[in-house]
This record gives structure tokens, sequence and C-alpha cells, in this order.
């Protein structure tokens, strides 16, 4: 691996609080072309620290693109223009000697900055509690191979189930919508079999839930999908959209 | 004083934990809301563990230092889930999971947690799959299975590369929904930074509110820490970036005894480090190995580019060596020969890679035949590195990975502080001196679904522990206590990062307490850690305030502790004077660099009770072993 450092220019939003108003500060780093974008963070921190600085806040964890944690909005895309990657598995090589990059928070009404680059994503997890589940106890479930599903119906309900749930929909969205979020839970329980009893009233209580948490609507203009890391796709908020509406029916007795 | 029981119910084995079950003290439906339970972590074991414990109509706080509980590392986990369903009909049974994880572990765990781990295993597959985890299938609609390192049968469940994103996000699921009927309160973003003990019961928490900065104090009947592993002490490893020790460091300083903590975990096949700003270590699956051929040029200080080497002058050292596993040497072998050909300085470039070469594959089976396999790993790989794996070997290198070690529990998954139950992998008790693959998520849920609910109940049904108010005494020192080193770690203005002083921690760290150790490395290392945790005290920088959001802070907390648990990781690889699992002395091994045990004077648990910084005493608790005999593994 070659370690030619390159030299850039950083614009990064810094912002002590909800409250208070933010700008862009700029930075000049160089940096190793194979180091991920939270590394080159990681050392411009450390610099910032020895200076007696306030560190840069972002967040961050798994570093593998699984955990959902970091979130930056790169040159104005969401975890940056490399299709299907999160912000933590973009490297520097993706850019070129003397690049001015631009790097904020993800935007949304429903998301508070908190500090810098992190942000209050808590109406996400508001959103499965109204019914992102199965009621089910422990200690109550048949045999694993009871309930047979093939395996078609399975890959289907894993390709939405795979969403990792960093909000990336949402700061895409011209209107801030998560309904790519929540069509995703919606579709993995309503694919499968044991997600039947519950169908109807989920994606009702899930839908309500969603706007009283302050995100808006969805115009299907499909930048969600384009942005997701995992690529999940809006085929699902179709499926939710039918789901919604047949509840809608059902609670009018129709 | 600690005394270690470690509660091990009589009879036979396989009927151990039934009639334990049946023994337990119950605690009346009406009077579980009496009790008050607090969670702290909330991946795989604790998610489970206060879904189910709500469910059963216990009081239950759920804390986690996340934003929200599904970023656990849990959910990084890759290959699978191990259960003894026998579905493949190739002759699994609960007693041979049970056989194959206490041999994988060298013999060095206790018996009877092992066999229940395995028992409640089909438990665990039954409940994840009602919860809708979307398991692979197979075209009839059934179940599907893979093999996995360790095991002759197929027994792993898996849903793609991402079974624990899908078991955390099921343990979550679960979690909500209590959240939402009203029986579990959750707490994000606070970090558990004291255990309240009173009268020598676990009876709280302090935290630290990661938004306000403000440490905030909570009490209950019972404590359940199941806050993760400790590899981040080697500074880069596999773990998450936050992963840490803050929680069971802290319980331990308050009187619960930390076993077994050499058994660290080191994974072959790993990405190398690519410079100086690496912050954390990619694993590679190990399925790699049944293809790749691994290999390092045999001139120390080789200039050539890698297609001028010729094949005299290569060193396929895991084929020259072991002769009849080649390439597929169990893990520790494979991580130490790798260590090996790097200190001679035939590492690629002379730096710590050694190559994982395709070429011979792609010759005998084709590019797409290799694509079909492993398509997503070289793509990976590609993404990681810009190098392209079709063309050029792979370069990978050995990284922590899993902590085996951890608190000291009893059969109960109770610490040595009573009321004080410890879940996952912040326990020490199911994997011995190594885990197998695809066993870490079998044992979060067993212990957060199956064993705890039970253990806990009993534990009030028998010590009616009462609850204590937060203005007591204890709780106010223990705040006193976190606000001091708040402000003890903020004001020394040094010249060092936390950053820098933890590098250097984990380079001491995996080059003497790492992938082999012997008495003149440990007893220096023991000797520089102690050294240079005073450095950090004297001259560490951490800026900010702690009224405030301070990840620094948070950091500097985290390192504190790591410089304090590394050191007795070191103590207890130099009290372990036999080679076992993931440990390896080099002062005990066979010519063919095979491990040897000392099962006469070292089957034990090593349980260490704090005295202060840097001096431990150590407990034994001896391994009984009535159902296996102890044998020497072989790969000849």
């Amino acid at each position: 691996m070659k370690d030619n450092k390159i030299n850039l220019t950083l614009k990064i939003w810094r912002q002590e609080s909800a409250k208070a108003k933010g700008n862009f500060e700029e930075f000049k780093v160089a940096v190793s072309p194979n180091s991920s974008v939270l590394e080159m963070f990681d050392e411009l921190n450390n610099k910032l620290e020895k200076e007696g600085k306030t560190p840069i806040a972002f967040e961050s964890d798994c570093r593998e693109g699984i955990c959902g944690t970091c979130g930056i909005v790169i040159n104005g895309h969401p975890h940056g223009s490399k299709n299907k990657t999160a912000t933590c598995q973009m490297h520097m090589r993706s850019f070129t000697e003397g690049e001015t990059i631009y790097l904020e928070p993800f935007r949304a009404t429903a998301f508070p900055i908190l500090r810098d680059l992190m942000v209050d994503r808590s109406g996400l997890d508001n959103i499965q509690q109204a019914g992102g589940y199965v009621s089910f106890n422990t200690g109550s479930a048949p045999d694993g191979n009871a309930i047979p599903i093939s395996k078609e119906v399975a890959a289907l309900s894993l390709d939405a189930a795979e969403c990792i749930g960093c909000g990336a929909c949402v700061a895409a969205c011209k209107n801030s919508s998560a309904m790519l979020f929540v069509s995703a839970k919606v579709s993995q329980f309503a694919l499968l079999p044991q997600g039947q009893a519950e169908r109807y009233e989920r994606v009702q209580n899930m839908i309500i839930a969603h706007d009283e948490s302050g995100f808006g609507s969805c115009t299907n203009t499909y930048a969600c999908e384009a942005e997701c890391p995992k690529g999940i796709s809006v085929s699902n908020i179709a499926r939710m959209n039918r789901d919604y509406f047949v509840s809608n029916m059902k609670l009018q007795n129709i | 004083m600690i005394t270690l029981d470690s509660k091990v119910p009589k009879g036979n084995l396989s009927e151990k934990w039934t009639n334990h079950k049946f023994n337990m003290k119950l605690v009346n439906p009406s009077n579980k809301r009496k009790y008050d339970v607090i969670v702290v972590g909330t991946g795989l074991a604790g998610a489970s563990a206060a879904a189910t414990l709500g469910e059963l109509g216990y009081k239950v706080k759920a804390f986690t230092f996340h934003d929200s509980s599904r970023r656990a590392h849990s959910i990084a986990a890759q290959g699978g889930i191990n259960a003894a369903k026998d579905y493949q009909n190739d002759g699994d049974s609960v007693f041979r999971l049970y056989y194959d994880t206490i041999k994988g572990g060298d013999f060095r765990s206790r018996e009877a947690n092992t066999y229940r781990l395995a028992e409640v295993s089909n438990n665990i597959i039954d409940q994840c799959v009602a919860q809708g985890v979307p398991f692979a299938r197979e075209y009839g609609g059934t179940l599907a299975n893979r093999s996995f390192g360790g095991a002759q049968v197929s027994r792993t469940f898996y849903a793609r590369g991402e079974t624990g994103q899908q078991l955390l996000l099921g343990a979550y699921s679960s979690l909500n929904r209590q959240i939402k009927l009203g029986t579990v309160e959750m707490y994000n973003r606070r970090e558990m930074l004291d255990l309240v003990v009173v009268d020598g019961k676990a009876k709280g928490i302090t935290v630290r509110n990661l938004i306000t900065g403000e440490v905030e104090s909570y009490a209950a009947q019972a404590v359940v820490l199941a806050t993760g592993g400790y590899m981040n002490v080697y500074y880069l490893s596999t773990n998450a970036m936050m992963s840490n020790a803050t929680a069971i460091w802290r319980a331990h300083k308050k009187g619960a005894a930390f076993a077994n903590p050499c058994y660290t975990q080191i994974h072959p096949t790993c990405l190398p480090v690519h410079g100086e700003g690496q912050s954390k270590l990619v694993l590679m699956s190990e399925s790699l190995r049944n293809d790749g051929r691994i290999w390092v040029p045999n001139i120390v200080g080789e200039k050539r580019p890698i297609n001028e080497i010729p094949e005299s002058d290569r060193d396929y050292y895991l084929e020259r060596r072991y002769p009849s596993f080649g390439n597929l040497a169990p893990r520790d072998i494979s991580s130490r020969s790798a260590k090996y050909a790097c200190d001679a300085g035939k590492g690629v470039n002379g730096g710590r890679a050694v190559y994982l070469d395709f070429a011979d594959a792609i010759k005998r089976i084709g590019e797409d035949a290799v694509r079909e396999k492993y398509g997503n790993l070289f793509e990976m790989y590609e993404n990681i590195t810009a190098e392209n794996p079709y063309k050029v070997p792979m370069q990978i290198y050995p990284a922590p990975h899993y902590a085996m070690g951890g608190l000291w529990v009893d059969y109960n998954l109770m610490s040595s502080i009573p009321g004080l139950f410890v879940a996952g992998e912040a326990n020490f008790s199911d994997h011995g001196a190594n885990r197998l693959g695809a066993s870490a998520l079998m044992q979060g849920l067993a212990d957060g679904y199956f064993v705890i609910p039970y253990t806990i109940s009993n534990y009030f049904g028998s010590e009616k522990p009462e609850k204590d108010d937060v203005n007591k005494s204890e709780f106010k020192e223990a705040k006193e206590s976190v606000n001091e080193s708040s402000n003890k770690l903020l004001s020394i203005n040094g010249k060092q990062t936390v950053d820098d002083i933890h590098k250097k921690l984990g380079e001491l760290l995996i080059d003497k307490v790492g992938m082999s150790r012997d008495e003149a490395g440990l007893k220096g290392v023991i000797t520089k850690i102690a050294d240079l945790r005073e450095e950090f005290w004297n001259d560490v920088k951490v800026v900010g305030e702690s009224e405030d959001i301070n990840l620094n802070l948070e950091r500097a907390g985290r390192v504190a502790d790591f410089l304090e648990l590394g050191e007795l990781i070191a103590v207890d690889a130099l009290n372990r004077d036999e080679s076992c699992g993931a440990h390896f002395r080099e002062e005990h091994q066979t010519e063919e660099g095979e491990a040897i045990r000392n099962d006469e004077e070292f089957a034990y648990v090593a349980a260490w009770e704090y005295e202060k910084a840097g001096k431990w005493n150590l407990h034994k608790e001896n391994l009984e072993f009535e159902s296996v005999k102890l044998a020497t593994r072989s790969y000849k």
C-alpha cells in the first residue's frame, strides 16, 4: 500500500449546541490515502488536543459499516458520494491532492445538533418502540422449523432488515422523511408469517410515531435509496404504503 | 476476603440445570414489581436480559453509553450462531456441542456452565425465529446451516454475513416492546463509572450523562453488567472504537474478582496496519484459508516486486511446518507463526504482514470459481486497500479479537459481590482458554434470555434484598469519587494525548502479552505498564470540561482503566506457567510448536482480587472434570 500523503483543505461544521449558531471552520491536513475519513478526524483531533483546543465532536463505533453510529455529510452527500458506503468505509484516496472538502452533520429538524457533527437521532428509536417488533415473550417459541419460510421470502425480508438505522435517508430527503427507515422494519415483518398478527396495527403505530417525532412526509424523490449505505430499496415504501392503506380501511371497518 | 463458591448443582451433568431450575426460589408474580433491576449494556446479552426481566414483571432500568441500543458491537459479528439442533441429521447433539466447546477451550472452562450453554442453544434459535429474525433458509423453507471451525458437524445458523446484526436487532425489538409497555426504562448515553455496594451487596450504579456531563445515581436490588469485552486494551483490535472495560473494572475495584484475564484471542486473518493513523483492525473471514496459501519471502529485506520472487525464495511456512493441516492450522498456531515470520524480518517489505495468495487457486479452479466463493470478501479487501486480490496476493496479519476472561461468576452468573450479575463477553464463564467461532452470539443470548432471568429470581427469592435510597452515603461517596477522578484527569494538563498513551500501552501488550509470552518478557512488561500508568497520571492532556459533552474525557477514563487491567493481564499470564488455548508460553511447547498444558498444576480458574493499583491477590477455583477426559490437541 502506497503511503504518500495528500494535502487537503477541510471545511468542518462547528456548533457548540443545538441553540448555538454554527459555522464552517477551516483546517489544512496532510493525510495518508489509506486512512478512512474518520481516521483523518482522529489525527486532526489528536493534534487539536495536543494544542489544548476542543476536538471536533463526531460519532463512530464499529468502523465496519454495520453499527450505524457514524454519519457525516461529505460534499453534500450523506456518507459521501461513494455508492453503498458508510462514512467509516470512505477512504481518503477518494479525494485528490489540493481538494477542498465540506464536512457537515446530518441535517433535519428531527435530528437536533448536539455538537459539531453529532446529532440526536433518538426519534428513530421512538419509531421502533411504537411497533417495530413481534409481540412475544421469551420461552414460548415453537421449534424453529415449525414455521417454514421460503428461501425467497427470507431473503427479501433480510434485504429490508439490513437497515443500519444511521439516518442517512432522513439527511438525504428534502422533506426530512424517515419513510425508508420505517418501511424497512414494516416490510421485514410484513413479509414473514411471524409478523402477520400485528401487521396492520404495526404500520399504523409506526407511522404515527414517525410523524410525531418531527420527520416529514415522503414525496417519492428516491434520494433516500440513492444515499442509503445498505442499498435499502424504495419498494419497501410501496409495500408499506399498501399496508397503510389496508390498515386505514380496516380501522374504518370497510 | 473473597471466597469462591462455584455453586455448581449436584447430579448428572445433563440434569444439573433442570434440577437447579426446580430447586431455585421463585418470586410471586405480584411481588416481582417490588424488585428493581439495573442492566448496564444493551448488546445481545444486556438487551435480551432486560427484555426478559421486563416480561417477567420486574422493574428494569437499562443503560447504554450509545445513542441507541442498536449500536452495540454484537452487531458486527458476521459468521453465525451455533445450536445443537441436529437439523442436518449429521450426528450433532447437546453433548457434542458441549464437548467441542470445552475441548476448543483447551479444558479450562467450568464443565457445568459449558454444558448448560449447549443445552439452551436450541431455545435461542426458536426464540429468534419467533421474533422474526430472517435466518437463511433452504428451498423447502427449513433453516439452513453452515459449518465452522472446531466442529465436524454443520450446526451454525446464519443470516448472510450479518448474523450479529440480525440477532441484536431481534433482542433490541424485544427491548423496545418492553420500553413501550413501561416495564423497562431506557437510559441512553449514560456511561457507568462506579458500582455502589451497600453492606456487601450490589445496590446501584453511578453514571455520567454523556450529553450534560451530570453524574447520576441509580438504585436497585440487583445489577447486571453486560458491557462486553476488553480487547481494546491492545489499542488496535477488531472491537468497536468505544468498547471498553470501565464498567467491569470499576466493579472489580469494588470487590468483584477478575478471572483469567490472560485468555485473549488473537484472530489470524485480519487486515494489516496501514500506517500510523490506523484506528482499528478489520477481520476477514477465516474461510479464505481454505484456498489461499500463506507465505513470506525467504530473504530478509527482500526488495523485488512480488512477481519477481521465484518459488524457491518463498517460504510457505504453515505448509512446511504443519504438512497435514497446512494453511488450515488452528487460529493460535497460524497467528503465532505469522508473528515469528515478521519478527525474523521476513514480513512483507520488512513490516508486519504476510501474504495470503490465491494465484494457485485461480490457476486450479479459475477466477470465476474463486469469485463465487469469496467475491464479497475480495470486494471488501479491495475497498479498504485499493489492491485487487485477484492480481496481487492479499496481505494479512493477526489482530486482538475476543476476551475469554472477564469478571468471575458462579453457576448463577453472579459475581463475587452478591447481587452483581455478569453476562456475555463481560464474564469469564463458558469458553475456557479459547473460544470457537459462532459461540459468542450463542453465549450472549443464552445468558440474557435463559439464565439470568431465572437466577436473579432465585437471588431475590432467597436473599430478599432491600432497596436503598440514592441519598445514602455509599451513593454520595461513589458520586464524589467519580467527580474527583474527572476533575483530576482534566487538571493534569500534560503533554501527551490520551491516544498517545493508549498506543504505547497497546504496543507493550501486543509485543509481550499477545500471541506468545515468556517469563522475562512478562516480568519486564509489568514494570513498564506500571511506569506508563505513572506517566499517564502525570503527563496526559485532557481538554474541555466535565459538565458538558466531552469525548476526550470519556476516552481518558477508559484508558486509565486499561492501564490497570493491562498490568493484570500480564500478571495473570506470568502466573499461568503453562500453555493452553490462546495463552501460549514459549517455555511450554513441543518441538513442533504445540502448546503443552499442565493439568496437574493449572487446571484452575485464576480469580484475582483487587487490593490496590498494581497489587492483586490470587484465588483459585479448581476445575473438576467428571464427564470428559482431558486430551491433548493434535494437528498432525
